[in-house]
């Protein structure tokens, strides 16, 4: 259960390097990155002028402002409130991910499943688990936000965030074959016939 | 009484930020009472960053979560209320329109194929607004409830038959806590519909699910329902956000109505951690907002 201080891009050495359980925190670039983002680049063809290679990814859609761009506001946004999504329902957009855009690392919510845990073993790259719902905080993480693409698809946009001290963040999937969410699924599964048993449920 | 349309817009707008950036007292001392309860070491830093989270909140003034959900407005008319019903919904739909403008917080509304945003928290039957009345003399209330998306998207109708009795019930919901892991960012609010017809049963678990902590079923048949399922859904070790641990929800709430002899319907609404609401009641003296 190690801890590790990531500033992206990360290597595949650095990512296969992560056990489950271990913790991470980032700094430097993140990318967030969401539902309708990947739909339009995955199903739809579009490109991002951005370099995702070795970086790390967040589902999320932010709540924003439009400001002046400044230094303190380089895109002409500011963070209001920065959270974390269900990853769920964005399973199998993590090949693509990997494999045309390099990503390495992904953050989010209530973890992945089968397709994404056999993407991570086969091109090296991890999952790590946020707390969902404590957005508050990790707006706290946020320094700014320095860039954005896709920004037609506002809030679903593709954000480029500059982070510090962002985590820690457990990491929950990783590149070989570990997924706290597929060890706690089994064991709650095998716990339902007691818990039917214990409600008299014949 | 008669209501000004333009204090139930300026409530409406304050109602929704509220609801985002204040969580209620009961759902603060639940979150306290399952953190004091958990065994397992990673559910308690999970629990252990949400309480810091909703500090966090209150002390930067920021939203709670970046879901800003669907905005459901509930409506409660005592007697002697006096005002236009038209006028009063449509004052609804621009405080909630005006509270995302001028705070700037996320529209998370889209039209359901097209998926254009109008950026304003609304769109066809959003904000959803549901109307009754109380007996309670010279009052209006209206609750706003921020319905995240996350628990949302785990909602479950299922049309049991007479022949498979309670049972079908109970399985139906530890199935559904089961299927949904920690897609619902749990710790959750279980809501169970029991009876009615198909859409009177999924409004009844959104009812159960959006209800306080420590509230219980008026029905005791739901009652009793509540005291077992809660207990049994904490033994599955789902845990918070589903890494595991004793805390998979804060309880379980049901609803109930009366069905048809032929059928025997359940379904089920999660209400994630973060389960937000804000209560504005209109008096003769003025507006109270709370819980």
């Amino acid at each position: 259960m190690a801890h590790h201080d990531f500033t992206a891009p990360v290597s595949e050495h650095q990512v296969r390097a992560l056990r489950v359980n271990d913790t991470v925190t980032l700094n430097g670039t993140l990318y967030g990155i969401r539902d309708a983002t990947q739909i339009h680049m995955f199903d739809r063809g579009r490109k991002t002028r951005f370099d995702l290679r070795g970086h790390a990814v967040i589902h999320t859609a932010p709540n924003v402002k439009r400001v002046d761009a400044s230094d303190e506001h380089p895109s002409g946004y500011a963070p209001v409130c920065v959270g974390t999504t269900t990853s769920d329902r964005m399973e199998r957009f993590t090949r693509p991910l990997m494999l045309q855009c390099g990503v390495r690392i992904i953050i989010g919510k209530g973890g992945l499943r089968e397709a994404s845990a056999a993407a991570f073993t086969d091109l090296g790259g991890v999952y790590l688990a946020i707390i969902g719902g404590t957005a508050a905080l990790e707006t706290t993480w946020v320094e700014a936000i320095e860039d954005v693409d896709l920004d037609d698809l506002n809030p679903e946009s593709l954000w480029k965030f500059r982070v510090k001290g962002f985590g820690p963040l457990l990491v929950a999937m990783d590149s070989h074959g570990g997924s706290l969410y597929t060890e706690v699924k089994r064991s709650a599964q095998a716990r339902r016939a007691e818990v039917l048993a214990r409600l008299g449920v014949k | 009484m008669r209501i000004d349309p333009r204090e139930v817009e300026e409530a409406a707008k304050e109602l929704y930020i509220r609801a985002l950036k204040l969580l209620p007292p009961d759902i603060k001392t639940g979150m306290a009472a399952l953190n004091a309860r958990e065994t397992d070491a990673t559910a308690k830093r999970v629990l252990g960053t949400m309480i810091t989270n909703i500090s966090v909140a209150e002390h930067t003034d920021n939203l709670l979560c970046q879901d800003t959900g669907i905005p459901i407005y509930n409506v409660w008319i005592g007697r002697g209320v006096e005002m236009n019903g038209v006028e009063m919904k449509e004052a609804i739909r621009r405080g909630c329109q005006r509270a995302t403008r001028e705070y700037s917080f996320r529209s998370s509304i889209v039209h359901p194929t097209t998926r254009v945003n109008e950026h304003d928290s609304s769109g066809r039957h959003v904000p959803v607004i549901h109307i009754d009345f109380t007996d309670t003399p010279e009052t209006l209330e209206i609750e706003m409830v921020p319905k995240g998306s996350g628990s949302e998207n785990n909602s479950w109708l299922k049309m049991a038959i007479p022949a498979e009795g309670v049972d079908a019930i109970k399985t139906f919901v530890v199935d559904c806590v089961l299927e949904a892991g920690g897609k619902t960012c749990p710790p959750t609010i279980v809501g169970v519909g029991v009876g009615g017809t198909a859409d009177l049963c999924v409004h009844l678990a959104k009812v159960a699910a959006t209800r306080a902590l420590g509230s219980q079923c008026a029905d005791p048949e739901g009652a009793k329902l509540e005291a077992e399922l809660s207990a049994a859904v904490n033994g599955l070790g789902v845990g918070p956000q589903g890494l595991g641990g004793d805390s998979t929800a804060f309880a379980v709430h049901v609803e109930t109505a009366a069905t048809h002899i032929t059928m025997n319907p359940v379904a089920v609404n999660m209400q994630c951690h973060s389960a937000r609401r804000a209560r504005a009641t209109f008096r003769a003296g003025g507006i109270e907002y709370g819980f």
